[in-house]
């Protein structure tokens, strides 16, 4: 690329629209997580909340959840997305100034205002896809607006190659367009009601619903940051991407094999034993394609492994290959039968959750920004030992949290299924309650260390743009800078 | 055909996305639809009454199926504590599911009946007056008034979606046969805000007689939860056959 590094100005590439989303998933993110250790808290002391309803823990999980998710993962791959797609089609974003900036405001407001609605206690009960169908409605003509911009800017490239990223990009958009619509599918109570019924009922709607339910995790959360990590992995330990061969066939067989694997969410329940089984299989095939992806990435950064020691950019990258490792490992192991009877309904599929989005999914996004945020304003990251010392502080954040969540998780699932002697339960269900206060407080402790690691990272950031810019630009110009980073 | 001709054509590289994408759904969503047995024929299992289905509205509001399932599993020890697993019948008028994916509270498919009106009142309004250590929070105000003015159009959106509630005389003959006569006049649409009444009269969910609360929708609607299968009728072993 080195022969049109002149030629790339700021002008040339929309940065403008990754600035807003990449500053709005800061922002979502860091309320997210806030919620997220508030009810964390709620359950260890119930008194925080305060018999408030907008506050208890049923109205904020979803606010929880739907923040981080869409708030802070939604914006930051909207926002990497068009990062992406202009550099490796050396094109300029399609739609002129008002179109992504469309996708900007109506991904933007669907989320604060469906937020606000969970509180006001306007759901739809169905896990990650409890936003109202008016909301509903408004995130599927934006994502079609988004859908149109991603792929009109790929047809224009001055690349006949579309990067791989992009496949994954492509696939992500597609995936949640189709999840999205038939998950949401539903009669409102009138026009002029939030509230709606859903189109199936019991185990139809059961089905539908834990297919789009994991395939949020399989092409949100893993296939589209695999996008992510596919761009930034590669550029900030500047070397070619492990082996191409394997990106193909972990591409194909990932996006196949994820819409297979919902019902393992339902296993010894009433959906037939025949589609748990066969969500079972593919859950275990699943590991390989994972593996695939995971071994791509830290493949890449052979020869050059001395950059964990001096780079906390790549050790955030690494460690959330790690991470997807690891995570993807447990998920396939948690959907054999026999361990998912004992897991099913506890805290260990919390924690496997969060090992996925803390591990991999916040710490490839945290990587990816320092690595992109000081490039968009074309400024010198402010501090790299505070994201040394960001790192440390969120690995032991997640350490805390996954650890607390096995005790909290298998220990409950063990009291509830020992007997006495004479065969009667040993346990009540409310001494597991009991059992699982201590874990829950060293939860909470981990996950307020994750957010407290994110607000050095706002903060760092913040410095990087608005504190250190004051010095670069009257030197060399924004756009100057710009050009000698790509 | 080599990979590289999907790489330089992103429309070849959209469709092929999309149809790799869009089998597992398939193969594994659309049967539920046509398999027979998919659902167990079983007697007993009917709508909602309107009351019961706006108790039902409030549990959809307040969250409660992120930390209570309604989903007994077929093992020994939920089978102690909770009761009869869960039948995929019993849930074939919820729209939507609430079966649950969490327990940091007990199952509740089949709290119906374990404890009275009065205990339930309570325990909704300060559930650590009666369990000390419960980490549940409290709804004090579930004892506001009910709103039940639109249960018509909630039962007509019902019933555009696949439940039985009936809007002309047919129906309604249908549904006296199904479920009988007292059952299938609370289904009829029309009387959507009479039948709401009668129910909230009929019986002291919440301890206040004067008034139609959210408390007497609520309970009303987990008192019915897990008791509409007699299961004495059935053979064990009956139900196994559908799985």
């Amino acid at each position: 690329m080195s022969a049109n590094t002149v030629a790339i100005t700021a002008e040339q590439y929309n940065y403008d629209i990754v600035k807003k989303f990449a500053i709005m998933a800061m922002v979502w993110g860091l309320l997210g997580m806030s919620a997220g250790v508030y009810i964390a808290s709620e359950l260890a002391f119930p008194f925080l909340n305060f018999d408030i309803a907008e506050i208890t823990f049923g109205r904020l999980r979803p606010v929880h959840t739907s923040l981080v998710i869409f708030g802070f993962g939604g914006s930051a791959l909207l926002g990497t997305s068009y990062y992406v797609v202009q550099r490796t089609c050396q094109a300029r974003l399609w739609g002129g100034k008002w179109l992504p900036e469309f996708t900007f405001w109506g991904w933007q407001l669907s989320i604060g205002i469906g937020v606000v609605l969970y509180m006001m206690g306007y759901t739809q009960a169905r896990e990650y896809a409890e936003f109202v169908w008016p909301v509903d409605l408004g995130i599927l003509v934006t994502w079609v607006a988004y859908a149109t911009v991603f792929f009109m800017t790929i047809r224009k490239r001055s690349q006949p190659h579309i990067y791989v990223a992009l496949w994954f990009y492509l696939a992500f958009i597609l995936g949640t367009a189709v999840l999205h619509i038939f998950n949401n599918l539903a009669v409102p109570v009138a026009w002029n009601s939030f509230e709606s019924y859903s189109l199936f009922s019991g185990v139809q709607d059961a089905m539908t619903q834990w297919w789009y339910g994991h395939n949020a995790v399989g092409t949100i959360l893993t296939i589209a940051f695999l996008g992510m990590m596919y761009y930034f992995l590669p550029k900030q330990a500047e070397r070619p991407i492990y082996s191409y061969r394997l990106s193909i066939v972990h591409f194909w067989a990932l996006t196949f094999l994820y819409m297979w694997v919902g019902g393992h969410h339902l296993l010894w329940t009433s959906l037939p034993d025949w589609v748990g089984s066969v969500a079972s299989a593919f859950s275990i095939l699943l590991l390989l394609p994972s593996w695939g992806g995971m071994i791509n990435g830290i493949m890449t950064l052979s020869g050059a492994w001395e950059k964990l020691r001096s780079d906390p950019i790549m050790l955030f990258m690494i460690t959330a290959m790690a991470f997807y490792g690891m995570s993807t490992f447990e998920g396939p192991m948690m959907s054999l039968k026999s361990v998912n009877a004992l897991s099913h309904y506890t805290d260990w599929t919390i924690g496997h959750v969060h090992s996925g989005a803390l591990g991999w999914v916040a710490m490839i996004t945290i990587g990816s920004f320092y690595h992109m945020v000081p490039r968009l304003w074309g400024v010198k990251l402010y501090s790299t030992k505070l994201v040394f010392t960001h790192f440390w502080i969120a690995t032991v954040g997640i350490v805390l949290y996954i650890v607390s969540m096995w005790v909290a998780g298998i220990g409950q699932g063990l009291m509830l299924r020992a007997f006495d002697q004479y065969g009667n339960l040993a346990y009540t269900f409310v001494e597991t309650v009991t059992f699982m206060h201590i874990p829950y407080v060293v939860r909470a402790v981990g996950g307020a260390l994750f957010l407290s690691g994110m607000a050095l990272m706002a903060y760092n950031l913040y410095m990087t743009v608005w504190g250190a810019r004051r010095e670069v630009v009257p030197v060399a110009g924004q756009a100057a800078v710009a050009a000698t980073r790509v | 055909m080599k990979h590289e001709s999907i790489e330089i054509n992103s429309a070849l590289l959209i469709i092929l996305t999309l149809v790799v994408i869009s089998i597992g759904g398939l193969v594994e969503i659309v049967p539920l639809f046509h398999i027979k047995g998919t659902v167990e024929k079983v007697e007993g299992v009917h709508p909602y009454t309107p009351l019961e289905q706006l108790g039902r509205d409030v549990y959809v509001r307040e969250g409660c199926y992120l930390c209570h399932s309604q989903q007994i599993r077929p093992f020994r020890d939920e089978q102690l504590r909770y009761g009869h697993y869960s039948l995929a019948a019993e849930s074939k008028y919820d729209h939507p599911f609430q079966w649950g994916s969490k327990r940091t509270g007990p199952d509740l498919a089949r709290v119906g009946g374990k404890y009275s009106n009065e205990w339930m009142t309570q325990h909704l309004i300060h559930p650590q007056s009666l369990v000390p250590e419960s980490i549940m929070p409290s709804y004090p105000w579930l004892m506001q008034p009910l709103k039940y003015q639109d249960i018509e159009a909630r039962m007509k959106a019902l019933r555009d979606v696949g439940v039985p509630y009936s809007l002309t005389k047919a129906e309604y003959e249908a549904n006296v046969k199904k479920f009988g006569k007292d059952m299938a006049d609370q289904f009829v649409i029309a009387n959507g805000i009479k039948s709401v009444k009668a129910e909230a009269a009929a019986e002291n969910w919440d301890g206040n007689p004067k008034e139609i609360t959210e408390m007497d929708a609520l309970v009303a609607y987990l008192q019915v939860l897990g008791t509409m299968v007699d299961f004495s009728k059935y053979n064990q072993g009956y139900f196994s056959t559908f799985r």
